[in-house]
C-alpha cells in the first residue's frame, strides 16, 4: 500500500503539525557559445551526435580545457547573488558509471565552489519579502541525453535498449544551492516558486542563460522535509526532480509536504530518496531506491589547473554587472511613479521585467503597462502559462505600440497583430503583411464606403443633417464593419460629417 | 596494518564495474593486502603542516576562448561504436539510477 | 648496403637525406626490412604501416627534390610510436584487449607534430597494458623481448619503443613515462630515454594512465637524437591545460655543447638513497664508474640526501592507481572498443562489468581496485591525501638538492633486465624496478637515462639517470651528452653498437670502424 494514495492530509492540518524545511538546487545551463571543456557549439536541438568532439565524447586521450567565458558567467552569478568569490578553487572528478556520461565521471566542482555564502531576497504576493540564504554556486558539466526504446512511451522502465546523444554532454552548468530554508511555514511552496522566479529574472538580466525551464536550461530539484512543530531537528528529506515549470515548483513542494505529512501522521517513516514530479497529476513518485549509498570517490581533477581570480579581476567583474532586477524595480517605481501596491501587482503578475524591457525597446511606460497587464495578461491566463512564457518578446510589443502611435494600426488591429505573433506567424510587420491588417487610409476607398453606408441608412443621414451629430456613430460603425476594422475611425467620422453637410 | 577481505574486494569490484570471478576475489584480496601494507608507509610522514600537491606544475587560470571549433561528424563520432541506431550510440537497457 | 643505414643515428640519417645522398624511402625500406627480419623474435611492434610510411617518406623526398627546406631536422627519419598515442590511420590499443582494433577519429598532438615535422611513422609499439608495468609482459598481445637477451624483459611499460630502438628497427621512438616507463626500458636496453618536464610535451591524445604523472618523451640511441626528437614533439599545446606556455628548453644546443666533453663548473649530486642495499652489484659498479667519468670531465660531484624519496614508491602506488581507476572508467563498451555480453537481456550495467572483466588484464584490474579503495570514503585522507603530502615533501627535497647541485644522478633502475616471467606473480618485486625513477614523476621535473656500459656480472646494459629541475631539461642533456662522449671514447664506441646478433638475423654485424668514423 503506497503512501501516495493516502495523500489526503489537509494543507492546514499539515501546517498545524509540521514545519517544512526546503532546500532548492537549481541547475542553469549557460548560454556560452561553446561547451565547458571543449570548443563544440553549445546549441539546443541539433541532429544527434553532431555537436561532439573527442573531449565531450570522452574518447581515450582527450583532455578538457576550461571555457573562460563560463568561469566569468559563474563569477557574475556569484557576485549577483552576493556570494564571495573563492580566491582559489578547483574542479574535482565525481566518479560513477552511467551511460549518459562519456567518461564515467563528471567533472564538477565539489568542496571548492567558485562562489559561496550569498543571499537572494524574494518578494511575495502579500508584499512581504523573504531572504533565501545561498550556500554556494559551482560549475559542472551536463550529461548526454538518453532515448529509451521499447518500453512504454519512452520511459526508462521496461525499455529494451537505449540510444545516446552526446550533444548536451559537456554543456556548462552552474548549480546554485540554497541553505536550508526554515521558517517558511505555509508560504513554503510560494517561497520556492518566488525564489526560482527571482533567480530566473536575475539570470536573464545577467544574460548568462536562456533560462527556459521547458527546454531544460533551468532545472530545479526540490528537497523537502518536515519537522514536528516545536522541534528543531530536520526530518528525513526527499529530493524531487523533473520540476519543469515555475508552477510545478510550487505544486511539487506543496504535494511533497502533504504526502510526507500523511506518511508521518500514519506513523510511517520518510525514506531518503529521489522522487519524480508528474506534471499531469501534480504528484511525486519514488525513483529506484539505491541499495548502497553512493561513493563518488571525489578527487581533484588532474587535467585542469586551479582557478585563482585576483581581487582586481573580481572587482572589475562586479563593476560590469548590469542593473539587477531589484535595482531596476526601485528605479522604475520612481520613474513610472508607481505606488507600492501598483509595483507589487506588476511584480506578482510577472510583468515588471517585461514592461521594463518593452520600455527599453522604445515604448512609453503607460502603453507598455497597458499591454502587458491587460490584453497579454488575458492571453496568458487563457493559455494557462506565465506572462513570460508567451511567445512574444518585449521588442515585438514595443513595435506594435509604435505602429499604433504612427497610425498604421488601430487598437483593434494591433490586438489582431499580437494574436498573429502569439500564433507563431512571425514579426509584427510580417503578420500585418500576411493578414493584410494595415489601416485603410485611402480616402477614395473610405468615401465610397461612407456613401454606401449613408445610402443604406437614409434616416440616420437625415438625423445628422438635423444636427444630431452623435448619430454619426452608427454610420462610422457600419463603415468599420465593412472595412473589417481596418479603417481609422476618426477619419471615417470626419468623412461622414463632410459628406452629410455637402 | 590494513587488511582487506574478500567482501571488500567484491565491493570494490562492484564500484569499479568489474565482474570478477571467485578465484580473482581470493587472488586480489591477498595481493591488495600485500600492496596496501607496503604503501601504508605514506602515513608515517608528518601530516598537519604539509599541504598536499595535486599538480606538480604551478599553473593556474588556463582558459580557452569561447569560440566554437569544428569537432567530429556524426559518422566519425559513431565510428568506433559497438552498436549505433538513428545517429545515436545504441546501448543495452539502462537501469534507473536517479 | 641496408645494414649500415639501420645502424646510423637519426641525425646522421637526416643529414644524408637532406643532402640527398640517400632517399627517405630507402631509409624507410631499410628499417622495414630490419623489422621484418628481427621483429618476429623481438616483438616490439603491434602495428606496422609500410604503405603509409613509404608515402610519408616519398613526400619528404619529393619536397627535397623541389628544393623545399626539410620540414624539420628529423624530416624523413623513421620512428616508432608507442601505441598509447592516438593515430587516425592506425589502431590505438594501449596493449589492451578492451581497445583491440580501435581506430581513433583524431590524432594526438605528438602524432600531429611528428607528421608535420616529416618524421616517418613506421608503426605502433608494444607496451604494458595502459602503461601499467615494468616489463611489457602485461601487454594483451604478448611480451616484447630484450634484444640484448631474448629471454629477458625489455623493461616497461615502453618496452616496445626501447627494444625497437635497441634492435636497430628504428633510430628513434616515442615513449611515455608515468613512473619510469621511458627511462627504465632505456636503461635495460642500452638506449637513451628522456622524461621531459611535466607539461613540456602535450598529453592531448596520450591515453591517460595517471594524468598528473604521465609525460611523453623521446627514445633514441644517442643523446643528440633524443634532443632533436624532444624539440619536435615539445612545446605549448592549447589543447592540454597542463602544457607549459614557454619555449622548449634549448635541448639540442645543450646536447651539442655537452659533446664538447667539458663539465667544469657543473655540480653533480649523487642521491644517497639510491645506491645501497637491494642494488645489483654490477649496476652499482657501472654507476661508480660513470661517476668517476663525470669527475674526469670536470664535474664537481657531491653526495646529496633526499630522505623523503623513501616514501616515493608508496605514494606513487596510491596516486597512480587512484587516477587510473578514474581514467579507465570510460572503457565500458558503450561508445568504442570491446563489448561483451550484450545478448538483449542484460542491462548496460551488467554489460559494462562483463566487458571490463574480459577486456582488462590482471595488473590493470589490480590497480583499478587499489585506486578505487584509496579514493573511497573513509580511506581518502589516509591514502590519497597522505600520498599528495609525500609529493610535497619530495618536491621540497628536490628543491633543497638543486640549491646545492645543478643535476642529480643515480642508477636508473636497481637491476639489469630480469628474466621473462620472473616477477609476474610478485607485484611488489615488479614495482621495485621504478624505485629510482618515480620521484621525478611525482615532482614533475626532467630526467633521462643514458647508457652506462654493461654490468660486469651479466653483460647487460645499465642506465645512468640524470635529473634536472623542472624546465631545465637542457642541463640533463648537457651532462648526458658529455658523459656519452667520454664513455664511448673509453669503451671504443657506442654501447648500442655492441648489440649481439639476434636470432633469425642474417645480417652480419656492422663495420664498427665505418659507423664510428662517420
Amino acid at each position: 500500500m503506497s503512501a501516495d494514495v493516502l495523500d489526503s492530509l489537509d494543507y492546514d492540518e499539515v501546517l498545524a503539525r509540521f514545519e517544512p524545511v526546503l532546500g532548492l538546487e537549481v541547475h542553469v545551463e549557460l548560454s556560452t557559445a561553446t561547451k565547458m571543456f571543449c570548443g563544440c557549439a553549445n546549441v539546443f536541438g541539433a541532429p544527434p551526435n553532431t555537436q561532439v568532439c573527442p573531449t565531450c565524447l570522452g574518447l581515450p586521450g582527450s583532455l578538457p580545457v576550461l571555457n573562460g567565458a563560463a568561469v566569468e558567467s559563474a563569477m557574475r552569478i556569484g557576485l549577483a547573488l552576493n556570494c564571495s568569490i573563492a580566491p582559489w578553487c578547483r574542479f574535482a572528478r565525481k566518479n560513477y558509471f552511467y551511460p549518459d556520461m562519456p567518461k564515467n565521471f563528471q567533472t564538477s566542482q565539489y568542496d571548492e565552489p567558485i562562489a559561496l555564502n550569498g543571499s537572494l531576497e524574494v518578494h511575495l504576493a502579500d508584499g512581504t519579502t523573504f531572504t533565501v540564504a545561498i550556500e554556494r554556486a559551482h560549475m559542472e558539466e551536463d550529461t548526454g541525453k538518453s532515448l529509451h526504446v521499447g518500453g512504454a512511451t519512452g520511459r526508462i522502465h521496461g525499455a529494451s535498449h537505449s540510444l545516446l546523444d552526446y550533444n548536451r554532454a559537456g554543456v556548462p552548468l552552474i548549480e546554485i544551492v540554497t541553505k536550508p530554508i526554515v521558517g517558511a511555514g505555509e508560504r513554503a511552496p510560494e517561497i520556492a516558486r518566488a525564489y526560482v522566479t527571482t533567480l530566473r529574472d536575475l539570470l536573464r538580466a545577467l544574460d548568462v542563460s536562456d533560462v527556459r525551464m521547458d527546454q531544460g536550461s533551468l532545472r530545479c530539484d526540490a528537497n523537502v522535509s518536515l519537522m514536528p512543530r516545536g522541534s528543531s531537528t530536520f526530518g528525513t528529506r526527499t529530493e524531487t526532480k523533473n520540476v519543469n515549470s515555475l508552477r510545478s515548483v510550487e505544486r511539487a513542494v506543496r504535494h511533497e509536504m502533504c504526502r510526507q505529512a500523511a506518511v508521518l501522521a500514519a506513523g510511517g517513516e520518510i525514506v531518503q530518496e529521489t522522487r519524480h514530479f508528474d506534471e499531469a497529476t501534480g504528484t511525486t513518485s519514488a525513483g529506484r531506491r539505491k541499495e548502497t549509498s553512493e561513493d563518488y570517490r571525489y578527487f581533484p581533477e588532474p587535467d585542469l589547473v586551479p582557478i585563482a581570480p585576483s581581487d582586481e579581476r573580481v572587482e572589475r567583474l562586479r563593476a560590469t554587472l548590469p542593473e539587477l532586477p531589484w535595482q531596476r524595480r526601485a528605479r522604475v517605481q520612481a520613474e513610472w511613479g508607481l505606488s507600492e501596491a501598483e509595483l507589487r501587482d506588476l511584480v506578482n503578475a510577472g510583468a515588471l521585467e517585461l514592461i521594463a524591457a518593452t520600455v527599453d525597446a522604445g515604448a512609453s511606460s503607460a502603453e507598455a503597462r497597458s499591454w502587458w497587464v491587460a490584453y497579454l495578461a488575458q492571453q496568458a491566463n487563457s493559455r494557462g502559462v506565465e506572462l513570460a512564457e508567451l511567445a512574444i518578446t518585449p521588442a515585438q510589443v514595443a513595435r506594435v505600440i509604435a505602429l499604433v502611435a504612427a497610425g498604421t494600426l488601430t487598437n483593434n488591429l494591433a490586438r489582431q497583430v499580437v494574436d498573429g505573433i502569439l500564433a507563431g506567424e512571425g514579426e509584427p510587420d510580417e503578420v500585418i503583411a500576411a493578414r493584410g491588417l494595415a489601416v485603410v487610409s485611402d480616402d477614395a476607398e473610405l468615401t465610397a464606403a461612407v456613401e454606401q453606408a449613408l445610402a443604406a441608412q437614409p434616416d440616420v443621414a437625415e438625423k445628422i443633417r438635423g444636427g444630431k451629430v452623435a448619430a454619426a456613430g452608427a454610420i462610422v460603425g457600419a463603415v468599420m464593419r465593412a472595412t473589417g476594422g481596418q479603417a481609422d475611425a476618426q477619419r471615417v467620422r470626419e468623412l461622414v460629417l463632410a459628406l452629410v453637410s455637402a | 596494518m590494513p587488511t582487506i577481505s574478500r567482501d571488500e574486494v567484491a565491493h570494490l569490484a562492484r564500484l569499479a564495474r568489474l565482474a570478477v570471478t571467485e578465484e580473482e576475489l581470493d587472488l586480489f584480496a591477498g595481493q591488495l593486502e600485500v600492496i596496501l601494507t607496503s604503501v601504508a608507509r605514506v602515513s608515517e610522514v608528518a601530516a598537519e603542516d604539509i599541504p598536499p600537491t595535486s599538480h606538480a606544475v604551478g599553473l593556474t587560470d588556463v582558459y580557452r576562448a569561447d569560440i566554437p571549433r569544428p569537432g567530429l561528424t556524426q559518422e566519425q563520432a559513431l565510428s568506433g561504436a559497438p552498436a549505433s541506431e538513428a545517429g545515436r550510440f545504441r546501448v543495452p537497457r539502462i537501469l534507473d539510477e536517479s | 648496403m641496408n645494414a649500415p643505414l639501420t645502424r646510423l643515428s637519426a641525425s646522421e640519417l637526416a643529414a644524408r637525406i637532406h643532402a640527398r645522398e640517400i632517399s627517405a624511402v630507402e631509409v624507410a625500406r631499410a628499417h622495414l626490412e630490419r623489422i621484418t627480419a628481427v621483429d618476429p623474435v623481438v616483438h616490439a611492434f603491434l602495428h606496422l604501416d609500410a604503405e603509409r610510411a613509404l608515402a610519408a617518406a616519398t613526400a619528404t623526398d619529393e619536397g627535397l627534390q623541389r628544393g623545399d627546406p626539410p620540414a624539420s631536422p628529423l624530416a624523413g627519419v623513421p620512428l616508432a610510436l608507442k601505441d598509447v598515442f592516438t593515430t587516425v590511420d592506425m589502431p590505438t590499443t594501449c596493449g589492451s584487449q578492451i581497445l583491440q582494433g580501435w581506430r581513433p577519429p583524431y590524432d594526438a598532438t605528438v602524432t600531429r607534430r611528428l607528421r608535420e615535422a616529416g618524421v616517418v611513422i613506421l608503426g605502433k609499439t608494444n607496451m604494458d597494458e595502459f602503461a601499467m608495468g615494468s616489463s611489457t609482459e602485461n601487454s594483451a598481445f604478448g611480451p616484447t623481448r630484450n634484444p640484448w637477451d631474448l629471454e629477458r624483459v625489455p623493461g616497461g611499460s615502453g618496452g616496445g619503443s626501447a627494444a625497437a630502438v635497441a634492435a636497430f628497427e628504428v633510430p628513434i621512438a616515442i615513449g611515455t613515462d608515468t613512473g619510469g616507463s621511458i627511462r627504465q626500458p632505456s636503461a635495460v636496453t642500452g638506449t637513451v630515454g628522456v622524461k621531459p618536464t611535466y607539461g613540456g610535451v602535450s598529453r592531448y591524445g596520450l591515453v591517460a594512465f595517471s594524468s598528473s604523472l604521465d609525460q611523453g618523451g623521446p627514445v633514441a640511441r644517442t643523446v643528440l637524437d633524443a634532443a632533436l626528437l624532444h624539440q619536435v614533439i615539445g612545446g605549448h599545446d592549447p589543447l592540454d591545460s597542463t602544457s607549459i606556455d614557454a619555449p622548449v628548453p634549448p635541448v639540442v644546443q645543450a646536447a651539442r655543447a655537452g659533446a664538447d666533453g667539458d663539465l667544469r663548473g657543473v655540480r653533480v649530486g649523487v642521491i644517497s638513497q639510491f645506491r645501497g642495499e637491494g642494488y645489483q652489484p654490477g649496476v652499482l659498479r657501472a654507476f661508480e664508474l660513470a661517476i668517476s667519468r663525470l669527475r674526469e670531465l670536470g664535474a664537481q660531484v657531491i653526495e646529496v640526501s633526499c630522505p623523503s624519496f623513501d616514501h616515493a614508491m608508496p605514494a606513487y602506488y596510491l596516486i597512480a592507481p587512484s587516477e587510473c581507476s578514474s581514467n579507465l572508467a570510460r572503457f565500458d563498451g558503450m561508445r568504442y572498443g570491446l563489448r561483451i555480453g550484450d545478448d538483449g537481456s542484460r542491462s548496460a550495467e551488467e554489460v559494462m562489468a562483463l566487458t571490463r572483466e574480459a577486456g582488462f588484464g590482471p595488473e590493470v584490474k589490480r590497480r583499478i581496485m587499489l585506486g578505487t579503495y584509496a579514493l573511497s570514503a573513509g580511506y581518502y585522507d589516509a591514502y590519497y591525501g597522505q600520498a599528495q603530502k609525500v609529493r610535497t615533501l619530495i618536491i621540497r627535497d628536490f628543491a633543497a638538492a638543486f640549491e646545492q647541485v645543478d643535476v642529480l644522478v643515480s642508477p636508473t633502475t636497481p637491476t639489469t633486465a630480469f628474466r621473462i616471467g620472473e616477477r609476474v606473480d610478485d607485484p611488489l618485486a615488479m614495482y621495485l624496478s621504478d624505485l629510482c625513477t618515480i620521484p621525478s614523476n611525482l615532482a614533475g621535473n626532467a630526467a633521462l637515462s643514458v647508457p652506462a656500459g654493461l654490468s660486469d656480472e651479466d653483460g647487460l646494459p645499465v642506465g645512468l639517470q640524470v635529473i634536472a629541475p623542472a624546465l631545465a631539461d637542457d642541463r640533463a642533456y648537457r651532462v648526458a651528452a658529455a658523459y656519452e662522449v667520454a664513455r664511448d671514447a673509453a669503451e671504443g664506441g657506442p654501447l648500442a653498437q655492441r648489440l649481439p646478433g639476434l636470432a633469425g638475423e642474417s645480417i652480419p654485424g656492422p663495420d664498427m670502424a665505418e659507423v664510428v668514423g662517420l
